[in-house]
């Protein structure tokens, strides 16, 4: 399906970041990327607060770096990072992130057709198995100049 | 919450331009609260850093999402009678079209107030009502007085 490497280096992963504004004021940063899978990164803040009185992550947060995840999950089966709309996006909160700890989601982009690409992805602090939210995900491909174009090496 | 305890001493519902302003990340947005009386609207206002998509250039997903979710819990805190903030346990967000670049809009309707979860839907538009860019559904836990 891709004849990605199975890993991109860091300065790669970066780049793919660098021109989402809003990524950039999360401090969103990837920390691995293969094809078909993501694993980024969102480090505590205290502006991302989302209860002063516990010092929780707000659950927008989790949507955000679940969502961006999601897409670059997405980006590395399609090439058409940037031409990739998300569609829908359903998160189930397990439990309260931990203040003072990074979040890091990996998702997963299990199925890609012409149009969709099926992703699910996993929000936690330092285990996968004990997470703070797991998330179901489409994305619509080839959005704007690039509809229906998942041709493989084209974008 | 400070706000939310001393509202309900007084008995009154807390102040909800208040409230957001006491959360750092719906401060960190620029969430905007319009009450009139009943009627809840509230307002994202466009910042170069809610992009997410420079190309188009399009809103971040996650910063629609998080907008979506936040006009929930304010709805439930003027509707339902929480001693905390209402916690989401699951939200599902169709998103409908790309937002734009200018201020964003939302309002939600709770469909059904249980003891301790509540079903609550919300719509985002921008320039037109009829044209909304992204639908949440989503359950969120209550935390009822005791004293109720």
């Amino acid at each position: 399906m891709s004849d990605l490497p199975s890993t991109v280096p860091e300065h790669k992963a970066g780049y793919i970041l660098a021109g989402i504004p809003h990524a950039a004021e999360l401090k969103l940063t990837v920390v691995e990327l293969k094809a078909g899978e993501a694993v980024c990164k969102v480090p505590y803040a205290e502006h991302l607060i989302g209860n002063p009185d516990t010092r929780v992550i707000h659950g927008g947060v989790i949507t955000a770096l679940l969502d961006n995840t999601c897409g670059i999950a997405v980006g590395t089966k399609t090439r058409l990072q940037g031409q990739i709309a998300t569609l829908d996006l359903r998160i189930d909160y397990m439990k309260p992130a931990t203040p003072d700890q990074d979040i890091l989601a990996f998702a997963e982009c299990y199925k890609v057709t012409k149009n969709i690409a099926f992703v699910r992805g996993v929000a936690y602090h330092t285990d996968r198995n004990d997470p703070i939210a797991t998330c179901a995900a489409a994305f619509m491909l080839g959005t704007k100049s690039q509809r229906g174009a998942n041709v493989p090496g084209g974008g | 919450m400070e706000i939310i305890r001393r509202a309900i001493a007084e008995g009154k519902k807390p102040d909800l331009q208040q409230l957001v302003d006491a959360i750092p990340y719906c401060k960190f947005l620029g969430i905007e609260v319009d009450r009139k009386g009943t009627e809840l609207t509230t307002i994202l206002r466009f910042d170069k850093k809610l992009i997410g998509n420079p190309v188009l250039p399009a809103l971040h997903g996650g910063v629609v999402g998080a907008f979506l979710e936040v006009t929930a819990v304010i709805q439930l805190m003027l509707e339902a009678e929480s001693e905390e903030l209402p916690k989401p346990v699951d939200i599902g967000i169709d998103y409908l079209r790309s937002g734009r670049p200018v201020d964003t809009y939302a309002r939600a309707i709770v469909t059904k107030q249980g003891r301790r979860v509540c079903n609550v839907r919300a719509e985002a538009w921008q320039d037109e009502h009829t044209r909304p860019i992204a639908a949440l559904h989503g359950h969120f836990l209550i935390k009822p007085r005791e004293t109720a």
